[in-house]
């Protein structure tokens, strides 16, 4: 029998992402109704998040994405110690990335605004979904940063392990595909939650 | 060839025996048969709830339960007959067990994410037990609609979740197939030279892979909404709840057809091999599993015309449901066309077939009434639909999976069943088939509505016989899956290809040895080339 | 195995670092203008754009063979039947 063809993995990869990108799609579809029928409160919406937030963690997110992708380009030529760079500043990027999201959401909950509170019961229902929208979005694509994070945690360990190598790369490869999708739909939500006009 | 161990011999990972051998293996074909017999479990289950409801509504008021419970049955029925039943049974169990050997290869691409994919399918069915016995049974019906499935006390979350996970396994089984498919066919074979079967399993993994996830961030919503109270559903606070109904079927319409594409290749092999003829229209059935597959996946807001949405949605969605029904046509009429003029030789796996098509007929044609919005709105949500999709995903599916597992049993077990129990049964589950669903388009049309408790005077006739019918089908139900068990006490066949089968499986032993293939195995260059069978035939007729 | 050796080289990934962050500079700028309705659509032009960036280099698309890229293609337009054709009912209610 023949050996097993080893881009299937990277395939396999590729379709888990498929799936990850139709899940937030479902939200997506969600954000595109109420944003037609309630411009004029999401827009009020918009203004009241803090847009330097978004920036800093736009920024960060695609700086991590370029660690990640400078890890793989090192692991193929065999500069390890690139390799454990790009890691460590992805890792890092994400927890900043965590962090700031925390204080964000925390100053919000201060203000009352949060699910089911009273100023947002209260509020215009088109306020109340486009916050509903921005917890259960961010939120979620939060939790994909964690998994993301973890992902690139193991394949660091491995690094120094010398499990992952020029010639044996494809967890890392994978946990890279995984990390830049998470960055991917992070470039919606981004202008979609912080910069509408 | 009585040398070659079984897979049953063999266990992989090699240094594990008895059950472990079977809960820790890496075989597709050990998961495989897990699969059947935890699917068979939930089937009979549900077959058996099935019949409660319908002894419950044989006569007018109560006869074996109160109210609540009845909605709790209903529910559980089609939940476990949705989510546990039809769409694993034919991928999971005869997927796993046949796309490898179909395409010359060892296993599946992930052995690993297979045996995870049967332990999330059966974390799923033990969670919506324990859904069962703890607030009692969601009563929304396996629809989870908004707002009563937020609001109701019953225990909706648990039911949800299980729902999730299960999702989760359908979903991993089908990007573990269209990577096997992709990346593990027998060098020798092409894209056309693969299996209907095959073909129909790619068809249904990209549906699985692509519209699973839609219901997954669903049930999160309604988990998160139940928890959280977000209100992105609710209509006092800006939501709209016909949103989630869009987000349900943009799932749940391409659903049905990751549980009748599978059951239309299982059919695709069937047909030719008792006709002794090439099937008719081979690149043609290609195409039309693909266009069901694409077009499946436009035309979910024909099961909400009465929803309130807008009208341009439905004269859209209508039209869209109409050019479904083609490739679901072109394959019936290639089916027809492979019998005619075949050497057709009679085996139950045939006889079913034959049942199968002419109900799924019925229920496909039914469906045209129905995506019609007109006649829809008539028979919206009363029996009419019911007996509708009882006959496609019952006539249709179910039907499919007893001719799977009268074909591919011999293979799976190295056994033969009896056929005249099995012509027996077969005829005992068709009438009793016809006699539970007619009368259920009669009483639709009369305007039964569907999951009511109990009905006027004038629909009493009609219940009853659908009643007396469900019981005989229960009973050819029962007679078929005692007939198949007991083959084990008859003696092991030695035929590797009982039926005169030409598909990769049927070259290797009965039950295949642990690694499919020793070398790789000669594909032929048209997958269902007879001349060989039938040559050997006329020999073996000379000879004797 | 060739296929998967081609590697970008590490002032590509620098290079399209670069481009993304001014793009985020661009959209972040075209959000202090009120153009109305138009502002969206910049918007997303600028986002998909942007992903386009990420999938190409750094997710290695330009790599890949026909099968993942019209396996993705198919999943974007997927993705755009679910949100257009809900529209069919929510533009006209």
């Amino acid at each position: 029998m023949a050996p097993l063809d080893p881009s299937g993995k990277k395939m396999g990869m590729w379709l888990f992402l498929y799936t990850e990108i139709i899940l937030f799609g479902g939200l997506f579809v969600l954000y595109a109704v109420y944003f037609a029928r309630y411009t004029p409160d999401f827009i009020d919406g918009a203004a009241l998040l803090d847009r330097g937030f978004g920036i800093v963690n736009t920024v960060i997110l695609l700086v991590s994405s370029f660690f990640v992708a400078a890890g793989i380009t090192a692991v193929r030529k065999g500069h390890t110690r690139i390799v454990l760079a790009g890691l460590w500043g992805a890792l890092a990027c994400g927890a900043i990335f965590l962090v700031n999201k925390y204080v964000e959401w925390g100053h919000k909950f201060e203000n009352g605004i949060y699910p089911g509170s009273e100023t947002l019961v209260d509020s215009p229902g088109g306020l109340n979904l486009f916050f509903g929208l921005y917890y259960v979005i961010t939120g979620l694509h939060g939790l994909h940063i964690l998994i993301g994070m973890s992902l690139l945690a193991v394949c660091l360990v491995l690094v120094y392990r010398r499990k992952i190598t020029a010639q044996q790369d494809a967890l890392l490869e994978n946990s890279g595909l995984y990390w830049h999708l998470v960055d991917l739909i992070w470039i919606f939500i981004f202008p979609l939650f912080y910069l509408v006009v | 060839m009585e040398a070659v161990k079984s897979f049953y011999d063999t266990p992989v990972p090699a240094r594990f025996t008895g059950m472990l051998s079977w809960l820790i293996t890496l075989d597709h074909k050990r998961i495989g048969l897990m699969y059947l017999f935890a699917i068979l479990f939930w089937f009979l289950l549900a077959v058996l709830l099935g019949g409660a409801i319908r002894l419950e509504l044989m006569f007018p008021g109560e006869n074996i339960m109160h109210a609540d419970l009845y909605n709790s049955a209903f529910t559980l029925h089609g939940v476990i007959m949705i989510f546990l039943f039809i769409i694993p049974a034919l991928p999971a169990v005869f997927g796993n067990f046949f796309l490898p050997i179909h395409i010359g290869a060892d296993d599946v691409y992930f052995p690993k994410l297979n045996l995870l994919s049967w332990y999330l399918y059966m974390t799923g069915g033990v969670i919506a037990i324990v859904s069962l016995f703890s607030d009692g049974f969601p009563d929304t019906g396996w629809t989870f609609y908004v707002p009563f499935s937020i609001s109701t006390n019953t225990n909706v979350s648990t039911a949800v979740f299980a729902a999730f996970i299960l999702g989760f396994s359908s979903m991993l089984t089908g990007l573990n197939f269209i990577t096997t498919i992709h990346k593990m066919r027998v060098k020798t074979m092409g894209w056309l030279q693969m299996p209907l079967f095959t073909w129909s399993l790619y068809a249904t993994s990209w549906v699985q892979l692509l519209a699973t996830p839609v219901i997954a961030i669903t049930l999160v919503l309604v988990m998160v909404e139940r928890f959280f109270n977000v209100g992105l559903f609710d209509p006092a606070r800006g939501g709209d709840p016909i949103l989630y109904q869009h987000l349900f079927w943009i799932y749940s319409h391409p659903a049905v057809y990751i549980m009748i594409l599978p059951g239309m290749g299982v059919i695709s092999e069937i047909i030719p091999v008792f006709a002794r003829k090439s099937i008719f229209g081979y690149k043609a059935i290609v195409a039309s599993s693909m266009a069901i597959a694409i077009a499946g996946s436009l035309v979910w807001a024909h099961h909400m015309y009465t929803s309130g949405m807008s009208d341009t949605a439905v004269f859209v969605f209508s039209l869209l449901t109409f050019v479904v029904a083609i490739p679901s046509a072109i394959k019936v009429f290639s089916w027809v066309a492979t019998l005619y003029k075949g050497a057709i030789q009679m085996t139950p796996p045939l006889f079913l077939s034959l049942c199968f098509i002419y109900l799924f007929s019925v229920g496909g044609l039914t469906g045209l009434v129905l995506g019609a919005a007109g006649a829809n709105i008539h028979v919206h949500d009363t029996h009419f639909v019911v007996a509708h999709f009882h006959f496609t995903m019952f006539g249709g599916t179910g039907f499919a999976f007893f001719a799977a597992l009268h074909y591919w049993w011999p293979k799976m077990f190295g056994r033969m069943y009896d056929f005249k129990k099995a012509y027996a049964a077969a005829i005992l589950v068709t009438a009793g088939f016809m006699l539970h669903y007619v009368p259920m388009f009669v009483l639709g049309l009369q305007g039964m509505p569907r999951r009511y408790y109990d009905y006027l005077p004038q629909y009493a006739a009609g219940n009853f016989f659908a009643g007396f019918g469900a019981m005989f089908m229960i009973l050819g139900i029962g007679l078929m899956m005692v007939n198949l068990f007991l083959s084990f006490r008859r003696a092991q066949i030695s035929d590797p290809d009982p039926w005169g089968g030409v598909t990769l499986e049927w070259t290797v032993p009965s039950p295949p040895p642990v690694h499919n293939f020793v070398t790789d195995p000669d594909v032929l260059d048209y997958p269902y080339d007879f001349s060989g069978v039938v040559a050997g035939a006329v020999n073996k007729s000379r000879r004797t | 195995m060739e296929k998967t050796a081609h590697i970008f080289e590490y002032k590509t990934l620098a290079l399209t670092l670069a481009g993304l962050l001014v793009m985020t500079g661009v959209t972040v700028g075209a959000a202090c203008i009120d153009l109305g309705w138009v502002n969206v659509w910049i918007a997303l032009t600028i986002a998909s754009i942007k992903a386009s960036l990420v999938l190409v280099v750094f997710m290695h698309m330009k790599f890949e063979g026909r099968a993942l890229r019209w396996s993705f293609l198919s999943t974007v337009c997927f993705l755009a039947v679910m949100i257009g054709f809900t529209f069919w009912d929510v533009a006209f209610r």
